[in-house]
């Protein structure tokens, strides 16, 4: 299946179970193994129980894409999705610094700048979150009306506003 | 070789040399993996020598293993085992996490660590390499800041060798808390906040090295699987067939906690003096409605995320943090001391997660001291304090004492076996009446008395491990619930919750390429793992030695009635277990008195344990 319009993945990060069934299905997705820290999407746990996934937002004005000094990133009109062109790239790291949240990274393999592709508009992250009825991740329209570059957060940043809404007034002690 | 990363580290901490070792095809093809390969490099190494060796003491061998099928069966765990200071046998202890997948993504099946460290160290596993650190500053702290300070460390360092690649993930870490510092034979192997290894007592056994704790980051893939296509799509079927477990998924064992003691009447009460109650302020939706915070909380790569996350919100035990809790700690911190409300229960859980404690030992001696306090045996002056049934500040009281082996708790840090003794001779009268216990080890929370739970009257006179409920002997040796297929969990290593007996054997084949079947386990490689194990636990010492038979008995309080719920007046009946315990003995190859014979440890090619047991039993 490949998208009609473009689309996000909508995040309800204190839902996360922690369970990674998302970096599974991606890395098999992408390289044919389950392979963690291949995967586009990425559970980060600094506080345990405020586990959540980090991945692409497609930020409206593409910090990354424009950061790229070589044209080795580019966007995908159909699903909004970053591409990157492997031979292109040089691992100069700019898109990661460029990224608010710093949602790049270099593969662990090729060492070249990995992102969320969407998997073509059907992606296989939210398609088992779905299945398995956690609904942290899930596919809607991409709207021309919200800020989805909000969503580029570094993970500290985004476990201190989760503590907060699952341990309460405890939570700022424990991170 | 498929399925396995093909390497172990081997770790001397008192010289902080590391190598790599390495095992052939053939004795990976007979144990695989975790609680299997433990207990034959256990006898390997120790064999020889078992009843002289400390369990605490620099000459026992800590193992930290994966098996084969870690990472890809759904439900990845570590396997925990060495000597074991409660049973002085092997226990195969399994904690989930991403730790074991950790470990195989930085290329090692597992860690051998022997000797003991000078002062406090912890061990960074990375791709390759594996380093010995400090540990100093993180002594004696709690589940809280041993995480955050250590997973801040490790970032930094991923961060120092290959700067700015990325925003690095925490890396998974096992641990210990004070009691295991202390050497409380008590105690777990932690991980996060809210899971450990309780069983086995290797809490202590760290501690014992001055092991804090264990960091893993991997940056790999998993090691290379023989049939990838099949592999990916068993993966699929047993998930499928996991989605459909909803009661595991919405309540997962927390539900129990209402239900084994009202419905099954196997339910530890008041120190197992009752297996019956009726207490709806106990129930699920209490729990569900009162303390879970998060409704699913899982591990690497499990489908059922059977775990809640529980805090207390408001109340005198506001800011309490626990998992759901399970039904064994629903059990041990909350019916069995009295306590039949889930914030009591939640502090209780959170104080033992706290401390490093394995939630059923620390639950079962409290519980057995409040018997003790209840008749009058321990008193007020003994402990200080008041130790009244469902008093929730006093046990927690009573945990810190132990914790800190102050007065009597440094003697229930010994465990509740230990304790009676001890206890037993101070006070110049019989205290094992009242420790249920299996061979040194507190029994998990499923008595045999009504016989309408799962367990039966041999389950744990049996077992080779002693009071575990998740090593039960059965009858049917080829149930999914009996010894030598919990055996194929701890071996494997993923987690019983989710296996699905129907694709097992064939997950086994397609990722190490072996003909494994059905057969060969239960009829060789299961039968050789369990032999070792009862040759070792029979071994023992060095402060104890379990005799067969006279030891292969259940605690005497099942021989007393049930006193209350739908099978009030049941106790276990002596002639049941004595001849399903012959039963069980032929049908595994053990002779009369439980020794495994000549003739089958000679099929099963284990001629130098049979020559050792021989010596050893004249």
């Amino acid at each position: 299946m490949t998208a009609k319009e473009p689309i996000w993945i909508m995040r309800e990060l204190s839902r996360c179970s922690g369970c990674r069934m998302c970096e599974i299905a991606c890395s098999l997705h992408h390289e044919g193994k389950i392979w963690p820290e291949a995967s586009r999407v990425r559970v980060f746990m600094l506080v345990p129980g405020a586990d959540f996934p980090h991945l692409c937002t497609q930020c409206h004005d593409y910090p990354c894409v424009e950061a790229c000094p070589v044209e080795a990133l580019s966007v995908e009109k159909l699903t909004s999705a970053v591409l990157v062109d492997r031979e292109k790239c040089t691992s100069c790291m700019s898109c990661i610094s460029a990224c608010p949240g710093r949602i790049p990274f270099l593969h662990p393999g090729d060492k070249k700048a990995t992102i969320c592709n969407l998997c073509g508009g059907d992606p296989e992250c939210a398609k088992i979150c779905q299945e398995g009825n956690w609904d942290v991740l899930r596919v809607v329209e991409r709207t021309k009306e919200h800020s989805y570059k909000l969503y580029a957060r570094r993970p500290e940043e985004v476990t201190r506003e989760l503590v907060k809404i699952i341990y309460g007034e405890r939570g700022k002690e424990l991170i | 070789m498929r399925g396995y990363a093909g390497k172990f580290g081997d770790i001397d901490l008192s010289t902080g040399k590391i190598k790599e070792t390495r095992f052939g095809d053939e004795v990976l093809r007979q144990y695989l993996g975790g609680r299997g390969l433990a207990t034959k490099i256990l006898w390997d190494e120790l064999g020889a020598r078992w009843e002289t060796v400390d369990p605490l003491g620099p000459e026992n061998i800590l193992t930290v293993f994966t098996g084969p099928l870690t990472g890809y069966y759904p439900g990845g765990r570590m396997c925990i085992s060495g000597k074991s200071p409660l049973t002085l046998g092997v226990v195969g202890s399994t904690v989930a996490g991403e730790h074991s997948i950790d470990m195989r993504c930085a290329g090692y099946d597992g860690l051998i660590i022997r000797e003991k460290a000078e002062k406090p160290v912890y061990i960074l596993v990375t791709d390759g390499q594996i380093e010995i650190r400090d540990a100093s500053h993180v002594w004696g702290k709690d589940r809280v800041e041993t995480y955050r300070t250590l997973t801040r460390e490790g970032i930094e360092e991923l961060e120092r060798r290959s700067p700015g690649t990325r925003e690095w993930r925490e890396p998974s870490i096992l641990h210990i808390g004070p009691a295991g510092e202390r050497m409380s034979r008590v105690t777990a192997v932690q991980t996060k906040w809210t899971h450990g290894a309780g069983y086995g007592g290797y809490g202590a056994l760290m501690g014992s090295k001055n092991l804090k704790a264990i960091l893993f980051k991997g940056m790999g893939p998993l090691p290379e699987a023989y049939d990838m296509v099949r592999t990916r799509e068993l993966l699929r079927e047993v998930t499928r067939a996991r989605f459909k477990d909803d009661a595991m998924r919405r309540w997962g064992t927390g539900s129990a906690g209402y239900d084994v003691g009202a419905r099954l009447s196997s339910e530890p009460v008041r120190n197992w003096q009752d297996e019956w109650h009726d207490e709806k302020s106990f129930g699920v939706d209490k729990f569900e409605e009162r303390v879970w915070v998060k409704r699913y909380m899982g591990d690497f790569g499990c489908p059922t995320t059977c775990l809640k996350l529980a805090v207390v919100s408001s109340g005198p035990f506001k800011g309490s943090i626990s998992d759901n809790p399970d039904y064994e700690i629903q059990a041990y911190g909350g019916t069995n001391l009295g306590i039949f409300e889930p914030e009591g229960n939640v502090h209780i859980c959170s104080v033992m997660e706290d401390l490093g404690f394995c939630g059923i030992q620390v639950g079962n001696v409290i519980g057995f001291a409040a018997e003790l306090f209840q008749r009058g045996i321990l008193t007020e002056k003994d402990l200080g304090f008041k130790l009244k049934w469902g008093d929730a500040d006093a046990f927690v009281r009573l945990m810190r004492m132990i914790a800190e082996r102050k007065g009597v708790g440094d003697i229930l840090a010994e465990g509740t076996h230990r304790a009676a003794l001890k206890l037993g001779e101070m006070k110049g009268r019989d205290l094992t009446k009242y420790a249920v216990v299996e061979k040194g080890h507190g029994i998990g929370a499923h008595g045999v008395r009504s016989r309408l739970d799962y367990v039966e009257e041999l389950s744990y006179p049996c077992s080779v491990q002693g009071g575990d409920h998740t090593s039960p002997a059965q009858r049917d040796l080829r149930k999914g619930d009996s010894e030598l297929t919990a055996m194929l969990y701890d071996t494997g290593v993923f987690c019983w919750f989710n296996a699905e007996l129907d694709y097992v054997w064939d997950f086994l084949q397609a990722v190490t390429g072996w003909p494994i079947t059905r057969d060969e386990w239960y009829g060789n490689m299961a039968l050789r793992i369990l032999d070792i194990q009862r040759a070792l636990l029979l071994f023992g010492g060095p402060d104890i030695t379990w005799k067969p038979i006279d030891d292969d008995d259940i605690p005497a309080r099942w021989y007393e009635p049930l006193p209350s719920g739908p099978k009030a007046g049941r106790a276990v009946d002596p002639k049941v277990l004595v001849e399903d315990r012959q039963k069980y003995f032929e049908d595994v190859g053990w002779d009369e008195r439980g020794i495994p014979k000549s003739s089958e440890l000679k099929r099963l090619g284990l001629q130098d344990v049979d020559k050792k047991l021989r010596r050893f039993l004249r």
